[in-house]
């Protein structure tokens, strides 16, 4: 078993929900197991969030690929932009939260790479001619992989 | 709309009429949840037995929607699908709000 397939769509909220729907439409019909694949949906959608949110700045006029290849053992996407390189140019580490928080300090948003980090066997960034390169690896064979809680 | 509510015994109850609470919703999604709760009862509970589907801008629209609650006042959540429920707890916010499995099991604590 092996399948190859890429999709591009508008760097906006409502593109990104039509394109990422025909990723895992097409992971669905190759029969992945529905919990692998809303994992992959919920990584995916954290991905290009943080695509059109930081990279493009919400600003509209760009356009976002994804490339997906499903092999036996793995299943690799890569997701491709022209906007601005990650802070740093390394992959974000996962936030934990402090459950002791008051309630006014609760934070409201930097989840998406604590999700990406959890839902993912490994995740690797490159710049590369401008463009970032962000893979998401999900392996379908040997240990569970979800549910993996970061240590307090 | 978005969000339908009604008053149940001494809560507030609003249901989401939505399958995705993901970024093209959140800004919607925390407006009408102040509209919906504004001048309510102390305790509110948020019904999301139609979402599917929600990721970490959904996630924060709900717990903006906490806060402005404020100090005195609750927002408990019912109804959460396995894949909502991930979220939360990947994200360790199942330690900060009280998870009911159905609307029927929020609704009983409230008598209790």
């Amino acid at each position: 078993m092996s399948h190859q397939c890429s999709f591009e769509f508008d760097a906006t909220d409502l593109a990104a929900r039509d394109g990422i729907g025909g990723v895992i439409g097409r992971l669905r019909a190759s029969g992945l197991p529905a919990t692998l694949v809303g994992d992959v949906e919920l990584a995916l959608v954290e991905a290009v969030n943080n695509v059109i949110e930081h990279a493009f700045g919400g600003k509209p006029g760009h356009r976002i690929a994804i490339h997906a290849r499903l092999s036996e053992a793995m299943l690799d996407l890569r997701i491709i932009d022209d906007g601005r390189p990650l802070p740093g140019g390394r992959v974000p580490q996962a936030k934990s939260l402090d459950p002791g928080l008051p309630r006014a300090d609760l934070p409201e948003g930097g989840f998406g790479w604590t999700l990406i980090h959890q839902l993912t066997d490994q995740v690797d960034y490159q710049r590369r001619d401008a463009c970032n390169m962000l893979s998401l690896r999900f392996r379908l064979t040997g240990t569970p992989r979800t549910g993996r809680e970061i240590a307090p | 709309m978005f969000l339908s509510s009604k008053q149940h015994g001494g809560a507030r109850v609003v249901t989401v009429k939505a399958e995705r609470i993901d970024a093209a919703v959140a800004i919607q999604f925390k407006e009408n949840m102040r509209t919906e709760t504004d001048g309510g009862p102390e305790r509110v509970i948020l019904d999301l037995s139609e979402v599917s589907f929600i990721d970490s801008s959904g996630l924060g629209a709900i717990v903006a929607a906490m806060k402005h609650l404020g100090a005195d006042r609750r927002l408990d959540l019912a109804g959460l699908s396995p894949m909502v429920e991930k979220v939360f707890r990947l994200t360790r916010m199942d330690t900060v709000f009280t998870l009911f499995p159905s609307l029927d099991d929020a609704m009983t604590e409230l008598g209790g």
